[in-house]
C-alpha cells in the first residue's frame, strides 16, 4: 500500500456493503451531534467521543476468541490517533444502523478494514477541522497525533476532549485521507488483549453469565430425532421437584428448520440443576417422524455411491476422459469425513426478558444479533425494532452461535412465562442437537503421463448442503459450497472436471470453522501428495509443480460459477505465485527433507481458503503399538495485511489443534435418527496431553489487501497430517478421523 | 439442613439439594459466574476450583461433600487479579474466547502450588483434563513455566 489513500464517500459506502446512501454518518449513537455546547460528538456509529477525553469504541462484531476486540479498536484508534489508553470499548448491541454484524466467514477485518479506518479517519478531521475552526488556522497546518490536535508552527495543541464542543457543530466529512501505513501506532502490532484482564479473573460475562431480576433458569428437552414432536407429556412428577417452577411445552419446530426452536419441553426452575433435574423426570412419548430412519453408516455407502457416478459439472477445464484414455498411469481414491460438532467450551445460551411496552430485551452468545432479531420478532409477532439485543462474549462458537434457536427459545420463554428466563443448554443438548458440520464423500481420479506430471483431474464431492437448513428444495451441494475448496482449485493441470452429486439431509445442517474447506482441502491435499508419490516425486516438490508458472486462476475461465467469498478477484486474486511462496515458507520452516528418526514422517498441504493461504507441515510419529502422534506443526500464513500478528498467531495455533481434533476424534454418528454422541467422552477433542510440543507460526510479509484469519488455518492441518503418517508409514488413510483407522 | 463452607474467604450457608454440585451453588445461589459449566461429568475441567487448596471439578462435586472445607474461586485466586499464573497468562496473551480460562488457570495454581517447577510430563498430566476447543495449550504450557520462574 503505497501513500496517502483516499476514499470518497460513494466509494466507502460502495466498499461497505451499506447500500442505502447517507445512512453511515448520518446516524449518531443517539446523542444530539449540533447542539451548543455538546458534551460529545459522534461522527459515525462507531466512534463517540466525549469532553473527558474518552474515545469510546462500539465494536460491532463478536468476540468468540479471534481477538476482535482487540484488533477492531486497534484500527479504528490508527486512524483517529488516539492513545490506547483512553479508548474505552464498548459492545454494540444488535442494530442494522452497524451494518453487518453477522461475525462469520472470517470478515471481520477482511470485509471491514476500511470501514473501520474511515470511521477512524472521518473523526480525526472532524477534531481537526474543529481547531481549525477554533483557531482560525487553516486545516492543512494542523495535524493530529496521540489524542491531541497540533499546530507545529506554533506550538499550540488541543486534546481531543476539548475540541468536542465544535465538532459537535461540524458536518462529518464526506472524503477522508487514510494514513500512510508506515505511520500506523496499532495496525500491524501485537496489541494486548483488550479482554485480557477480564478473562483471567473471571470477569468476563458470556452468554451463560446473564443473571436477570426475578429469573427462571430453563432447561429444554428436545427430541432425540430431528423433526421430530411431542406427542404427549406427564410432568407431575417434574413439578414435583424441589425449585421446580413450570413446565411448559414449546412450539414445534418448522421444517425447513431455519433458525428456529426445536420444539420440545421446557422446564423452568430457581436454578441450573432444579431445572436439569426436572427435566429428567419428564415423561414424555415423541413423534419421532421421517429422520427415525436415518442410519449414518447406510447413508455413509448412499454418498459413496453417488460419488461414484458422473455427477453435474460445475467446473470443466480441457477434457479429461481423453487424458485418461492417454495416461501412462491413473489413479483413483474415495475420501470420506463425517458430520462434526462445533462443541464450544460454552454451550448455546441465552436471556430473555419482556418490557412493559411489549418489546423484548435478550443477552445472547452470538455470532449473529441482527438475525436473532428476525427470528424473534416473527416468532413473537413483533417489530425487529423491538427486539433488543446484547451481545455478550462468546464462550467458542465455530458457527454453533451464528444460528438464532437458543436466543429464541429464551425469547419465547419470556414471553410465554412473563419472567425473564436464561435458557443454558446442557453439553448433551449441544452435541446431539446441532446445525452439524456435513458428511461428505468424494471421489477424485487423476491421471499422470511417463514424465509423473498431472495431466488430468476429476473430482465429485457429495454432500448434503448447509441450504437443506433454510429451504426443503435444497437437495445438494450449492455453489457457494463448492466454492469452498473444490472450485477455487489452483492446480495446473491441464484436464479438470469438478462435479457435484446430490444428497438428502436428516440432520440441521449449518456451517462450522472453515466449513467446506475441510473435507474439499482434504480430499484435494491429499490427492496431491497421492500423486506425488505416484509420480515418485518429493511432495512438497510436486506441490510446486501443480502450482505451475506464476498466475492469476479464474474458475470462470472454465466456466464455473465463483463468489471469492464476496470479494473481488482483482483484489483478492487465486494468485499461484503467493501460494509457492507460502509451500517453500513452510517446507523450510519445517527443515523439509531433514533426517528423521524412525517412524517418523512430515507431510505437507497448502490451502487457499477466505481469502488466505495457508500452509501446514505436520511432523508425526507412529509409535510401536502403531498410534499416531503429532510432535509438532508448522503453518505459514499469507493474509495479505494484518492488524494484529499475535491474533493471527493465535489463530493458527488454535487452527492448529481445531484441526487436529478433527482429524484424530471428530465424528457425529446416527442410528435410528438419533445422535450417537453426547459429551466430551463420546466426542473427544485435543488435550494437553496431544498437543505438539510446537506450534511454529510465520506470518508472510505482502503487501495486500487483508485475508481471513479465524478460519483459513484449519482445512490444511488434517491432510498435512495424513500425508506425515503416509511419509512415516506407507499407509494412505482416506477417512477422518484417524480413529477409524486404529491410529488414536 | 443448610450446607455450610466458606467461599473466597466468605462464610456460607445454604439450604439447597445436598446433591447439587458445588458448581451451581457457586454459580446461581452464591452469583459468582466465573467458574464455568462445559460439561457437567468432569470431563472438561472448566468448573475448576480449590477446595481446601485441591483443584475440583466442581460440576461433579456435590456441594454436601464442601461441608466446612473452603472453597476458592477464580475471583478468589488473588486479591487483584495478581497471581503469578495470571500475570504469567496476560503476558502470554493465552486467552482466546476466555471460557475455559478460569478452569485452567485453577487447576495451574494448583499444580504450582503442590509442584513449583513441573516438567513438560508433569503439566500434560495435570492439565489434561482441561479442554480448550480454542486450543491455547501451546501458550498455557508456556505460561505455566513463567508463572514457575522459568523460561518461556
Amino acid at each position: 500500500m503505497s501513500g496517502f489513500e483516499k476514499l470518497s464517500r460513494r466509494e466507502f459506502l460502495q466498499t461497505t456493503g451499506i447500500a442505502s446512501g447517507g445512512l453511515v454518518f448520518a446516524m449518531t449513537l443517539g446523542y444530539p451531534r449540533s447542539a451548543a455546547g455538546a458534551s460529545n460528538v459522534a461522527p459515525s456509529v462507531y466512534v463517540n467521543i466525549r469532553d473527558d477525553d474518552v474515545v469510546e469504541i462500539y465494536c460491532h462484531r463478536s468476540e468468540m476468541g479471534q481477538g476482535i476486540r482487540t484488533s477492531l479498536p486497534q484500527v479504528i484508534a490508527d486512524e483517529l490517533e488516539a492513545d490506547w489508553d483512553r479508548i474505552e470499548l464498548l459492545q454494540a448491541p444488535g442494530d442494522a444502523k452497524y451494518g453487518d454484524q453477522n461475525t462469520d466467514g472470517s470478515t471481520s477485518i477482511r470485509k471491514h478494514f476500511d470501514l473501520l479506518r474511515t470511521a477512524g479517519a472521518s473523526a480525526r478531521e472532524m477534531l481537526i477541522a474543529a481547531a481549525a475552526m477554533e483557531w482560525g488556522m487553516p486545516a492543512a497546518e494542523l495535524v493530529a497525533r496521540n489524542h491531541a490536535i497540533h499546530h507545529e508552527a506554533s506550538g499550540r495543541s488541543a486534546a481531543y476532549g476539548d475540541l468536542v464542543a465544535s465538532a459537535a457543530e461540524l458536518e462529518v466529512p464526506e472524503d477522508v485521507t487514510f494514513k500512510d501505513p508506515a505511520d500506523y501506532r496499532y495496525i500491524g502490532k501485537p496489541m494486548d488483549l483488550i479482554d485480557g484482564v477480564a478473562m483471567t479473573t473471571g470477569a468476563g460475562i458470556y452468554g451463560t453469565d446473564t443473571v436477570l431480576p426475578g429469573m427462571l433458569y430453563a432447561s429444554v428437552e428436545r427430541c432425540p430425532v430431528f423433526g421430530g414432536t411431542v406427542k404427549s407429556v406427564d410432568d407431575a412428577k417434574a413439578l414435583k421437584v424441589a425449585g421446580v417452577e413450570q413446565v411448559v411445552q414449546m412450539p414445534d419446530g418448522t421444517s425447513p428448520p431455519g433458525y428456529n426452536p426445536l420444539g420440545g419441553v421446557a422446564v423452568l426452575a430457581s436454578n441450573t440443576w432444579s431445572a436439569e433435574q426436572g427435566r429428567k423426570a419428564l415423561a414424555i412419548e415423541w413423534e419421532t417422524g421421517l429422520n427415525a430412519e436415518y442410519d449414518s453408516a447406510s447413508y455413509r455407502q448412499q454418498l459413496v455411491d453417488t460419488s461414484h457416478k458422473e455427477g453435474k459439472t460445475v467446473m470443466n477445464r480441457g477434457d479429461v476422459n481423453a487424458a485418461f484414455g492417454t495416461a501412462d498411469r491413473v489413479i483413483e481414491a474415495d475420501y470420506y469425513a463425517p458430520h462434526l460438532s462445533h462443541a464450544p467450551m460454552e454451550p448455546p445460551a441465552a436471556s430473555a426478558m419482556m418490557h412493559e411496552d411489549g418489546s423484548v430485551e435478550i443477552w445472547a452468545a452470538t455470532q449473529d444479533p441482527q438475525s436473532i432479531q428476525g427470528t424473534v420478532a416473527a416468532l413473537l409477532g413483533i417489530d425487529k425494532t423491538q427486539v433488543k439485543i446484547n451481545v455478550t462474549l462468546l464462550g467458542g462458537a465455530f458457527g454453533r452461535k451464528s444460528k438464532a434457536d437458543f436466543s429464541a427459545e429464551a425469547a419465547w420463554l419470556a414471553k410465554k412465562t412473563g419472567k425473564p428466563v436464561k435458557v443454558s443448554w446442557s453439553r448433551e443438548d449441544d452435541i446431539r442437537h446441532g446445525y452439524y458440520h456435513t458428511v461428505s464423500a468424494q471421489y477424485l481420479k487423476g491421471a499422470l503421463d511417463d514424465e509423473g506430471n498431472t495431466t488430468a483431474w476429476l473430482h465429485r464431492s457429495v454432500f448434503p448442503s448447509i441450504g437443506s437448513t433454510f429451504s426443503a428444495e435444497a437437495t445438494g451441494p450449492a455453489n457457494f459450497e463448492l466454492g469452498l475448496g473444490m472450485i477455487d482449485n489452483p492446480y495446473a493441470v491441464p484436464n479438470m472436471r469438478l462435479e457435484s452429486g446430490d444428497a438428502k439431509a436428516h440432520v440441521r445442517i449449518g456451517w462450522l470453522r472453515s466449513v467446506c474447506n475441510i473435507y474439499h482441502a482434504f480430499a484435494v491435499c491429499s490427492f496431491a501428495d497421492e500423486l506425488a508419490h505416484e509420480a515418485a516425486a518429493d511432495p512438497r516438490d510436486y506441490l510446486l509443480r501443480l502450482a505451475g508458472s506464476p498466475r492469476k486462476v479464474n474458475p470462470a475461465d472454465d466456466g464455473a460459477e465463483y463468489s471469492n467469498y464476496g470479494q473481488s478477484l482483482d483484489v483478492h486474486p487465486i494468485d499461484t505465485a503467493r501460494y509457492a511462496a507460502v509451500i517453500r515458507k513452510v517446507s523450510d520452516m519445517a527443515g523439509w527433507g531433514r533426517n528423521l528418526p524412525d517412524g517418523h514422517g512430515l507431510g505437507i498441504s497448502v490451502h487457499r481458503s477466505f481469502l488466505s493461504t495457508v500452509g501446514a507441515v505436520a511432523e508425526v510419529r507412529v509409535d510401536g503399538e502403531g498410534k499416531l502422534h503429532v510432535e509438532e506443526l508448522w503453518i505459514a500464513i499469507d493474509a495479505g495485511l494484518v492488524v494484529n500478528p499475535d491474533r493471527v498467531a493465535a489463530q493458527m495455533e488454535g487452527a492448529g489443534i481445531f484441526g487436529m481434533s478433527l482429524a484424530l476424534h471428530g465424528e457425529i454418528t446416527a442410528k435410528d435418527g438419533v445422535i450417537e454422541q453426547g459429551n466430551y467422552d463420546t466426542y473427544p477433542v485435543i488435550r494437553m496431553s496431544e498437543a505438539p510440543k510446537a506450534i511454529n507460526v510465520h506470518i508472510m510479509d505482502v503487501d495486500a489487501p487483508p485475508g481471513g484469519v479465524g478460519e483459513p488455518g484449519v482445512p490444511p492441518v488434517a491432510p498435512a497430517i495424513v500425508n506425515a503418517y503416509f511419509a512415516a508409514t506407507g499407509k494412505r488413510v482416506r477417512e477422518l478421523p484417524l480413529k477409524k483407522a486404529g491410529l488414536v | 439442613m443448610a450446607i455450610e463452607f466458606t467461599l473466597n474467604g466468605e462464610p456460607q450457608s445454604h439450604d439447597v439439594d445436598p446433591q447439587m454440585p458445588l458448581l451451581w451453588v457457586i454459580r446461581d445461589i452464591a452469583g459468582l459466574t466465573g467458574t464455568k459449566y462445559g460439561c457437567g461429568k468432569a470431563l472438561c475441567g472448566s468448573c475448576t476450583v480449590h477446595v481446601d487448596g485441591n483443584p475440583v471439578r466442581s460440576c461433579a462435586f456435590p456441594v454436601s461433600a464442601a461441608a466446612g472445607m473452603s472453597v476458592t474461586t477464580i475471583e478468589g485466586l488473588s486479591a487483584n487479579g495478581d497471581h503469578p499464573v495470571q500475570e504469567a497468562w496476560r503476558e502470554l496473551n493465552v486467552p482466546q474466547c476466555g471460557y475455559c480460562q478460569s478452569g485452567q488457570i485453577m487447576t495451574a495454581a494448583a499444580l504450582l502450588e503442590r509442584n513449583p517447577n513441573p516438567s513438560e510430563a508433569e503439566i500434560a498430566t495435570a492439565m489434561s483434563g482441561n479442554i480448550c476447543r480454542c486450543g491455547t495449550y501451546t501458550r498455557i504450557r508456556k505460561a505455566i513455566y513463567r508463572a514457575a520462574g522459568g523460561e518461556s
